[in-house]
């Protein structure tokens, strides 16, 4: 895919998002990538928050509101009836955030996946309840404050591994991604739709009021976490896993965390760890 | 086109249940076991698999997820059936308040069973009725022949324009859902005649698109909401006509809203729901052939609640025994709340008497209904407040 | 073209847009340098105000839907944009 070939049409207009959010650009980015044959689900979490309130409706194309643990039982219905109606040509997608996979919708991701309807689920990552006020979540990082785990706290636990999670459930198609390297997802987006049964990506999407940093960085902070290694493109795709872009430069993990408040107070031995556990993972 | 004549059954409220969801030509059906409502779904997936039933089953992983799949099909525009008890239908209530304030015209069988704790797998309403204020239209049956009519009636009160509500079935356990009873299982040109394909309002269409089931503030929401209650009152006229015209095609009618058994000059009679009103009837018989004039109010619809006929045929009583097999602890059971909110204001209203009675599968027999309306006949007018549980 | 119909519930015709958040940024993007057409700020600017004047080969930026992020002036490789502050009176 090209810069100049990508759909010069806006189907996500106007929303409530903040100035910077990469959840209002990976929507953007994705009903872009899939067109008006395309339809979301979106549970309680940033995007319905800032789209869903009666009288403004930035979605051009159709959108429903779901309860947050719900998201992927709805695209199995939806994605059902679709079928019952022959209308299998119509892309169905949820917009989930990461506490509406990992945590209270990841029993409904399991069983929406084993049932094997058709249908492309989207975790948007910005690693907090960020709707709500910045509380922790299953894929806040080791390291982050956050409102529930404040400083002095900080999260004590790593990120799950949500990737492997629906690797195990032999999901035919899943992968992860950035903002930052919109092609990249875009592609990601057009080859899950083409799988006929469920698909999962996960996107990476830096948050400039819950992780501290201006929003003209937004961009710039999801580069430093693929160029880090604190966030990988991969792919898995008939059982195997495959990295779809090796950065360029490597840049150490301070940079990436010096640039966000949510990680300033971590100390040069507690930043070492990490930066220990990021190469022992590389080899 | 000519309608087949109806097969003759022998089999259990939730076989008609299952046979019902066939005849409606549901498209998708989703659910999860849970006793006693399991052998709905064992055979919906037995016609599937036989090629008996024309459906997609979806193998959802919870109730939450089952209710959540239906509201899906219904937003693609096909017709959905799900079915849970207690438990099951405890774990779907978000999703209970969302299909009823999203209007989805969704249709769900309830084979009503205790809530835990304590647990019991056995027979009650608790559970139907702690969901009554979700917005469902919920409707109860005493025999499986109601159980199949009212499926099929279910759809087009659901999907009637004027209404566009949800409409929850309710079946009583094992007594109702696993006894066999003879049962006509119409034919399918009948019911097509009956129940056309589904007309939806508005779906995801990407052609017409539409953000559906969205939020709002303030004067929006209210809007809203009342538009629901109006569909709500507006439900009462439609079941009522829904009623009639299937009586008009398949010669069963059940009373409307309520059904009134030999309440013609009876001084006491037992307002009950569900399968044990069946026992009631022959109770009322051997009572009446004693002299006593009593009759029996059979209550379907709980939601909306049948104001106008129960305050028509109870105003001329004395006293009214209201068996309840649930309670909202604290206060009283839900029905003989109900009935004295609906009489409130009349000019000498009668005694209501609540018997809280059948919880955890107890058996109510013939002894302790004769029990309760002697008690009303007995009762003095104007009596004080009154609330005693009937198990043994 | 479907007659318009009267919807129960909490509905809403999509694309409807009654607020635009131009408003939240005083501070408004502005081409000062040679724009090069790479497409890089009209891919990452997350509220597509940026848009594409292909004869002339360069952005043109849609203030009336601009939150004032500042994403673009940061990511266009040759820095040719600017966030400009609106001028006394304007």
């Amino acid at each position: 895919m090209k810069l100049k070939d990508v759909a010069k049409e806006e189907f996500y207009r106007a929303s409530y998002g903040c100035a910077g959010c990469a959840a209002v650009l990976m929507v953007r980015l994705t009903i872009k990538a899939l067109g008006k044959n395309s339809v979301y689900v979106v549970p309680a979490n940033c995007i319905s928050t800032v789209s869903c309130y009666y009288p403004q409706a930035p979605f051009f194309v159709p959108f429903t509101v779901m309860a947050f643990a719900a998201t992927a039982s709805a695209l199995s219905g939806i994605s059902a009836g679709f079928r019952r109606r022959g209308r299998e040509d119509i892309h169905v997608v949820g917009l989930s955030g990461d506490g509406g996979t990992a945590d209270i919708g990841i029993q409904a991701l399991s069983g929406a996946i084993d049932c094997g309807n058709k249908f492309i689920y989207i975790c948007y990552d910005n690693e907090a309840y960020m709707n709500t006020g910045i509380q922790r979540s299953g894929l806040t990082p080791y390291g982050a404050t956050t409102s529930t785990t404040p400083s002095p706290c900080f999260e004590n636990r790593p990120k799950k591994d949500m990737l492997r999670i629906v690797a195990a459930h032999d999901i035919p198609y899943a992968a992860t991604a950035c903002t930052s390297y919109p092609l990249d997802y875009m592609e990601k987006v057009v080859k899950a739709s083409q799988v006929n049964g469920p698909t999962y990506i996960h996107v990476l999407a830096p948050c400039p009021t819950g992780w501290g940093f201006p929003p003209d960085e937004t961009i710039e902070i999801g580069r430093m976490a693929v160029e880090s290694g604190v966030w990988h493109l991969t792919e898995f795709e008939n059982g195997e896993f495959r990295t779809t872009y090796t950065p360029k430069r490597q840049r150490p993990v301070s940079e990436y965390l010096a640039a966000q408040a949510r990680f300033r107070h971590l100390s040069p031995e507690q930043i070492a760890a990490i930066q220990k556990e990021i190469d022992a993972a590389r080899d | 086109m000519v309608a087949g004549a109806p097969v003759k059954k022998y089999i259990t409220a939730n076989e008609a249940v299952a046979q019902a969801a066939r005849l409606a030509r549901v498209d998708v059906v989703a659910a999860y076991p849970i006793t006693p409502q399991t052998s709905i779904v064992e055979k919906i997936a037995k016609y599937i698999a036989d090629g008996e039933m024309d459906a997609d089953y979806i193998k959802v992983e919870s109730e939450h997820s089952a209710l959540t799949a239906c509201m899906g099909v219904r937003m693609a525009g096909a017709r959905a059936f799900t079915s849970t008890s207690s438990q099951g239908l405890e774990y779907m209530h978000e999703m209970l308040a969302y299909a009823a304030g999203g209007r989805y015209p969704l249709v769900l069988v309830n084979v009503c069973r205790s809530v835990a704790l304590p647990w019991s797998i056995w027979g009650d309403q608790q559970d139907a009725i702690q969901q009554r204020d979700t917005g469902w239209i919920q409707i109860f049956t005493e025999t499986g022949q109601e159980a199949l009519d009212m499926v099929l009636q279910a759809y087009r009160i659901a999907e009637d324009h004027r209404v566009l509500l949800p409409v929850m079935i309710c079946l009583d356990s094992f007594i109702q859902s696993h006894t066999e009873e003879l049962v006509q299982v119409p034919d399918q040109k009948a019911v097509d005649s009956f129940l056309p394909r589904y007309d939806p309002v508005v779906t995801l269409d990407v052609d017409d698109p539409y953000s559906i089931s969205v939020g709002g503030f303030g004067k929006h929401y209210a809007r809203w909401r009342e538009e629901q209650q109006a569909a709500a009152e507006k439900s009462v006229e439609v079941i009522v006509e829904v009623g009639d015209e299937f009586a008009r095609i398949f010669g069963r009618h059940y009373g409307g809203l309520i059904e009134e058994y030999r309440c013609d000059g009876a001084e006491a009679v037992l307002v009950a729901m569900g399968a044990f009103t069946g026992t009631a009837r022959e109770v009322v018989d051997e009572m009446r052939d004693e002299g006593k004039n009593v009759g029996l109010v059979k209550v379907r619809a709980f939601r909306p609640f049948p104001v106008e006929p129960l305050r028509k045929v109870v105003s001329s009583v004395k006293a009214a025994a209201v068996l309840d097999r649930d309670c909202s602890w604290g206060y009283e059971g839900a029905l003989a709340t109900d009935l004295k909110a609906a009489l409130y204001g009349m000019p000498d209203p009668p005694t209501i008497l609540n018997f809280i009675g059948g919880l955890g599968g107890a058996d109510v027999p013939p002894e302790r209904m004769k029990y309760m309306l002697e008690k009303a006949l007995a009762a003095d007018r104007g009596a004080t407040p009154h609330l005693e549980f009937i198990d043994r | 073209m479907k007659k318009e119909k009267s919807i129960p519930g909490p509905v809403q015709k999509a694309g409807t847009i009654p607020t635009r958040m131009g408003s939240w940024s005083t501070a408004k993007p502005v081409l000062k340098g040679k724009c090069t057409f790479c497409l890089f700020c009209w891919i990452f600017c997350p509220e597509g105000a940026i848009g594409q004047d292909e004869t002339n080969r360069k952005v043109t930026f849609n203030f009336e839907d601009c939150k004032g992020c500042g994403i673009c002036v940061r990511e266009c490789p040759t820095k040719a944009i600017e966030m400009v502050e609106p001028e006394e009176g304007e």
